[in-house]
Order: C-alpha cells, then structure tokens, then sequence
C-alpha cells in the first residue's frame, strides 16, 4: 500500500467515526428534544404527563380571554370538540385574537391547565397556521376557504 | 398597458433564455465561434428584457394598477411610496420575478467578464440559460404576476403590515443576490464537467462570483436576523425557524465551498470536492426556495398556500440536481489528484473547515427537513426547536471556531504548528483571560458563557495577529485583510449572541401614567399613551423616560400600530442602544383604566450580532477587491509585457 493510498483510507476512517458519531449525535437530539403538535381534542384523549413540553392549537374561544393579575392572560383553545384552558405571562403576538387561531408551547399542570411559556403566531394573517386548520379538520369544524377569507 | 408590455418581456425572456441554453451548450461542445456569440448577446438581451419586466411590474405598483390582479391583491393606494415599491417583490409572484432578475444580472455577469475563455463561459451561459428557462416556465405557468383582472377593484387588498417595514427593501434583495449568486458557481462546475477542463481554472473563473454570492448571504442573512430583531413579532434575533435554516444551510456550504476553492486554484487539491460543493450550495438555494415558496412552511414568508408550485419546485430541484450529479459522476473518475500535502498543512486545516461546515450544515438540514419527512410520511405534527441545534450544531460550530486561527497561519504542503502556535500564543492568553473574568465577575449561567466568550476573544485576537504580523512583515494584502476580518467577524457576532441570551434583562409590568418600571440599571417611567395617525395606520404611542440613578437620559416612544385596511395591529419596538447594549422596550396590550402592558429588555453586547455580519461581508468585499485588482493588472499589456 503506498503512502497515498494508506492516507485515503485514514481519512475515510476519520470520516466514517466522525458521521457516525453525528449521526448518533442528531438521532439522541432528535428523540429528545422535538416538541409534539396536540389539538384540544388529542389532549382530552390521550394522558399527557404533566410537565411533558408539547404544542397546543386550535382557536381561541370567543369570550375566553381574561387579563390579569399583572401581565398574565387566560384564555381556552378549542377545536371546536374539547377545551384546554391556558395560561400565559407575557406580551401576546400581534395576531392574536378571539375566534382565530393560535399555537402555544409549553406544558400542563396538575389541574389539567397548559402552562404557555410561548404563544406564537408566527402566521399571515390571510391563514390559519397548518397545524391549527388540521386539528380542526380532525375535528369536523373546518369549512373550506374559511381561513382564505378576509 | 404595463401589463402587456411586462408579460411579452416575460415571453421573450423565456424564448431568449432557451436560445442561450441551446447556443451555449452548442457553443461548448462543437467550438463553433458563432454560437458562442449568440449565447454572449443571449444573455445580455435576457437581462434587458426580465429588468423590463421587473420594472414593469413596479410600475404597475407604484401606479396602483388595480387591473393587474397582483397589485389588487397586494397593494393599496394608501401606502407609503417605499412600500408601493417594496411591496412588489412582498408577494409571492414578485419575488418569483424578483428571483428571476437576480439570476439574468448574474448571467449577464458571467457574459460580459468572459472568465475562464470563450469555451468555458459559453458552457456556463447554456447552464444558466436553462435554469433561467426553468424558472420563467413556473412564473409564466404557475406564478403569473401580470394576469388581469376586469373588472379592476376601486382600491387594493393592502400588504400585510409586517412587511410594511424598511427591512423589506433590503433584506429580500440581498438574500436573493446570494441566494441566487451561488448559481453561477454551480454553472461554472457544470461547465467545467461538460468541457473535461474540471482542472483549477473553473474555480478561479468563478471565484468573484462565488465571492459575490457570498458577501450578499452574508448581508441578507444579517439583515434578516435584525429584522427579526427589532421587529416583535418574529421571534428575535434567530429562531431557528425552517425558513431562517434555508438560509444558513446555503451560506454554510458557500463558506466551505470559498475555503475548498482556494486549495483547488493554489495546489489542485480537493478539485471533486470543490465541484461537488458548488453543486450542494446552489441546490440548498433551491430546496430553500422550495421550503420558503411552496407553502409546505407556514411563516411570514410563505405568501400563498399552491401545491402545484410546490410540485413543480420540486421537479425541478430534482432536474438540476439529478442532473449535475449524474454529470459529476461521469466526468469526476477522470479528475487528476492535486499535489501531495502533509497531515500539517494549511490543506489539512482547510479539509477540517469543509468537514465541519458540510457537518454543521448536515445537522441543520435534517433539523429542517425531519418534521415535514415525519408529516408527509406519518402525519405526525412536531416541530424542532433550539434545544436540538444546541446539541448538535452548537459543538460542530465551537470545534470550528477553535480551528479557525489556525488555518491562516499554517503555510500550504508542510507547515509547521509549533511555530503556528507561537505565533498565536498571545491570543491563547487573551481568551484565557476573557473567559476567567466572565467566570469571576459574570452572571449564571456562567460557565457556557466563559468557554464561549474565550473562543470569540481566541477568534478575534488571532485575527488581529493575522493582520498586524503581515503589517509588521510588510506582506500586507487583501487576501489576509479578508480571512482576517471575515473570522474576526465569527467571533465579534459570537459574542453578541453570548450578551443577548446568557445575560438579557427582563421585566414585564402592567403601568398606569406616571408609574416606574426597573429593568436592569435602567428605570422607565410611563409619561403617557396618546393616539397618533401615521400615514395609513393610527397608533398607540407610548412616550416613556429612560432613567439611571434618576436622571432621565432619553425618552422612548414604542408603539402598537393599527392598519385599518388589513385588518391588523403590529407592535413597533423602541431600542436605544449604546452600540454595546440595547435597551428595548415593547408596548403591549390596552389593559383599560389607562395602564398598559410594557415588555421591557436590555441585551448586552446585541449589537454585535450584526457588527459580525457587517465585519465578515467586509472581509469577503476586501477579497473580491483584491482579486478582481490582480485580475485587471493581468489583463493589461504592461503586464504581459514585464512578464
């Protein structure tokens, strides 16, 4: 084996080791740290554990939403078929608004309300998010163009 | 009228960019004089005829042209002149055109320098011919920006409010100009895998362009994050968002691709490699675009949810890279090794560089891509979020960044790294310092903040070696000016993400007039909260006191905004900052009784996230200066002569 050879197949080791411990790397990332998508109706059906970080999405229920004490604000998502009440402290994103849709991150507590560490609303406002107009297809409360309309 | 006259430029830009593919490719293969000349005009008139459909296109919105459908649904009388203008490329069929005129700028580029001889740049021209023909097939048959409507609405839909901002005069722009730039780089490898000529001077010939393409990344990505920024409702300064991925995974390649290139022009090496990369870094643009376009994401820049688009995209990005692949490997058993290097030399350091950038970009891609696979595949809905890119791609980019001195300071075949670390010793000892102080004196989390501020002071100081070693040399250059500058720049944008996340100030509060709020060493004091008009919105304006040990030193004014037309309320932040420091404060919502939420931060060090961007594009622009002086100097006679 000459020289240039004996350094290819050094370095395709170096590479093999270094994918493979990547590789290793991304997989255990990956299984720890993906946040799942819940509609209300999923949360109803399924014990999530409390303290579990998921997403929640649906609508926010005309009325709901109450402020205070301070900056932090209540308010229920629902699909139309169950409800999760959830609380939140902080600024709420521009797009939020009773009766449209919204997406929150964070976890239950022991009496069964979401602790939201993240309301986004990362969405135009011409459309619900993907995730939302899903859950509520799921739940047989979708009408076709709805979120289309202005 | 702007209409018709931009659709048959549109319909002529296509027949012209399918003459140039055909002469082009002709051109390369049967060496006929001719074609190659048709090619070269080919792409001048491409250029002309998409720039006046792209001005036609403006025009129509700057006259609020509510006949062109495009207008009515994106535009308003209303707007301001800048957002009449912007708001041209603000929609889904503009930034396709947009996207389009990039590309013929880039083409007529590559037309009017000629580099690498007549063969090579007619090759180029043909691959860029065609993906200029694929792209005005999907605008013409999917993404139509001039269709008509009759009859015309009396006043447009409006431009959502968020993007009625400056930052869209430039950030779309700029990305695209890199975006769209690495295209010429994946021409000039094709042409380089059709003519067999896939020797250095491909790389050398495409060098400026690839440079180019970089430097506006760079911007674009730097705009986008302050955009994201200063702007409340999107997240902060990076999010890790799957449309902000799109963008890093292409610069990520673009940067390996400039360091893989510099080897294959100096001794040869990794000329595979290179053209692979080049091929990789314009099909990220392409699978960006596809991400950001087809509507498969949802964010403020998916415009419109089609999945014929999607569909076609995606044909095409299989073409393109289908097809440059199947060409690489056709022609790449026949590419000649370059020159024998030892394992320490500056080819090595370069061969790290390009492993742990393709695996930085590796951990992202599949970060991006996991949560649609698993959704298409199982119609499981999850979403990746910063913790899984602390795991993966914060380690690989740390071993980067402790790499990065080195390199420029080890000399190419056989270099010596006990004199390498001489030379870096005082640097070693500065970043030692920084990190021991952030551990005395700074604030939890304290120790991932210490390794990081020792690797951005370790960054920067090597650098400032880099340049005053070559000044005290007399061996000062662009070139070492460039790396100097673009790896100080890793580290100054290192330490503004350090400031603006382990040591951010938060405080949340609910103020009625008169009240006081403390965050951080600052006071704010709620003077009052009056109703103004902007020119089509009305706003909230929040007029607050900036007070240190009691003494007011600045007054902000934050507002809530209201836009009537579009239905919809955007907050506009206030920040003051210091150049080193931001103080940034949000108005929230009315909680009646005249009190008002107010979200107040201060983020040490933030600004530099972009003073990085800005010193990195300036090294990339000290480069492309450099090489582009040697370039004319070897084009005139004296010159030629004194050699």
């Amino acid at each position: 084996m000459n020289q240039r050879k004996r350094r290819r197949l050094a370095f395709a080791a170096a590479l093999f080791i270094a994918a493979a411990g990547g590789a290793a790397l991304v997989l255990t990332a990956l299984r720890d740290n993906v946040l799942y998508f819940y509609s209300p109706s999923d949360v109803a059906a399924r014990h999530i554990e409390p303290g579990v970080a998921f997403r929640i999405g649906g609508l926010v229920q005309q009325g709901s939403v109450a402020h205070g004490p301070g900056a932090t604000v209540r308010f229920v998502v629902t699909d139309g078929k169950s409800r999760v009440p959830v609380e939140y402290t902080g600024v709420l994103p521009d797009l939020f608004h009773e009766g449209r849709g919204v997406v929150a991150a964070g976890s239950l507590d022991g009496s069964g309300e979401f602790n939201a560490t993240e309301v986004l609303a990362k969405h135009d406002e011409r459309y619900m998010p993907p995730e939302v107009v899903d859950a509520l297809k799921r739940a047989g409360r979708w009408k076709e163009g709805e979120g289309t309309a202005r | 009228m702007t209409g018709e006259i931009g659709q048959l430029a549109l319909c002529l830009s296509l027949a012209l960019s399918l003459v140039m593919a055909i002469a082009g490719l002709a051109g390369a293969r049967a060496n006929s004089g001719l074609a190659r000349d048709v090619a070269l005009h080919a792409a001048m008139g491409l250029f002309a005829f998409v720039a006046l459909a792209f001005g036609a296109l403006v025009f129509a919105f700057v006259t609020s042209d509510f006949s062109v459908l495009d207008v009515a649904q994106n535009s308003h009388t209303a707007k301001p002149l800048i957002y009449k203008i912007t708001g041209a490329w603000g929609n889904h069929e503009g930034s396709m055109l947009l996207w389009v005129f990039v590309l013929a700028v880039y083409t007529a580029a590559i037309a009017f320098a000629r580099r690498g001889g007549a063969q090579l740049t007619s090759a180029a021209l043909g691959v860029q011919g065609l993906l200029a023909a694929a792209f005005l097939l999907f605008i013409l048959f999917t993404s139509d920006p001039f269709l008509r409507l009759d009859p015309p609405p009396f006043e447009g839909a409006g431009l959502n409010p968020l993007l009625q901002d400056p930052g869209l005069a430039m950030h779309p722009p700029m990305l695209y100009a890199g975006y769209v730039g690495l295209s010429a780089a994946f021409a000039y490898a094709a042409a380089a895998l059709i003519t067999g000529r896939a020797d250095a001077s491909w790389a050398r010939a495409a060098r400026p362009f690839m440079l180019a393409a970089w430097i506006a990344l760079t911007l674009g990505i730097t705009l986008g994050s302050w955009w994201a920024y200063y702007d409340l409702g999107w997240g902060g300064f990076w999010f890790w968002d799957p449309v902000e991925n799109a963008s890093l995974m292409p610069w990520l390649v673009a940067t390996a691709l400039l360091h893989s290139a510099l080897a294959t022009e100096r001794t040869g090496a990794f000329r595979a490699w290179t053209l692979l990369l080049a091929i990789a870094g314009f099909s990220l643009s392409l699978i960006g675009t596809f991400l950001v376009r087809s509507g498969v994401l949802t964010s403020v820049h998916s415009f419109a949810n089609d999945p014929e688009r999607g569909v076609y995209i995606l044909a095409l990005i299989f073409a393109a890279i289908g097809g440059a692949l199947a060409l690489f490997a056709w022609r790449a058993p026949k590419l000649q090794g370059g020159a024998a290097f030892e394992p320490v030399s500056r080819e090595t350091a370069l061969l790290l560089n390009n492993l742990l950038l393709a695996a930085a970009a590796a951990t992202v891609f599949i970060g991006t891509l996991y949560p649609l696979v698993l959704d298409s595949l199982w119609g499981i809905r999850i979403s990746v979020g910063p913790p899984y890119f602390a795991i993966t791609f914060a380690p690989v980019f740390a071993a980067l960044l402790l790499l990065v001195p080195l390199g420029p300071q080890l000399s190419w075949r056989k270099a010596d790294l006990g004199a390498a670390f001489r030379a870096l010793s005082p640097a070693l000892g500065v970043a030692a310092v920084a990190g021991l102080l952030v551990l005395a004196f700074a604030a939890a989390p304290a120790l991932q903040a210490a390794c990081a501020c020792a690797l951005a002071t370790w960054v920067i100081a090597a650098g400032i070696i880099q340049i005053s070693g070559r000044w005290r040399a007399r061996t000062m250059s662009f070139g070492a000016c460039a790396s100097a500058l673009a790896h100080a720049g890793l580290g100054v944008t290192l330490l503004g993400i350090v400031g603006a996340t382990a040591w951010k100030s938060e405080a949340l509060d609910v103020l009625k007039p008169g009240q006081t709020m403390q965050v951080a060493q600052y006071a704010l004091r709620l003077d009052n909260v009056e109703r103004v008009q902007g020119p089509n919105y009305f706003a909230d304006r929040a007029d607050i006191s900036v007070q240190t040990h009691g003494r007011t030193i600045a007054t902000i004014a934050p507002e809530k905004r209201s836009y009537p037309v579009e239905g919809q309320a955007v907050s506009d932040t206030a920040i003051r900052t210091t150049g080193y420091e931001d103080l940034y404060v949000a108005l929230g919502d009315d909680r009646g009784g005249g009190a008002w939420v107010i979200r107040a931060y201060v983020n040490p060090l933030a600004p530099f996230i972009w003073f990085g961007g800005a010193f990195m594009a300036l090294g990339g622009l000290a480069s492309l200066f450099g090489r582009l002086r040697r370039s004319v100097a070897a084009a005139s006679p004296n010159a030629a002569l004194a050699e």
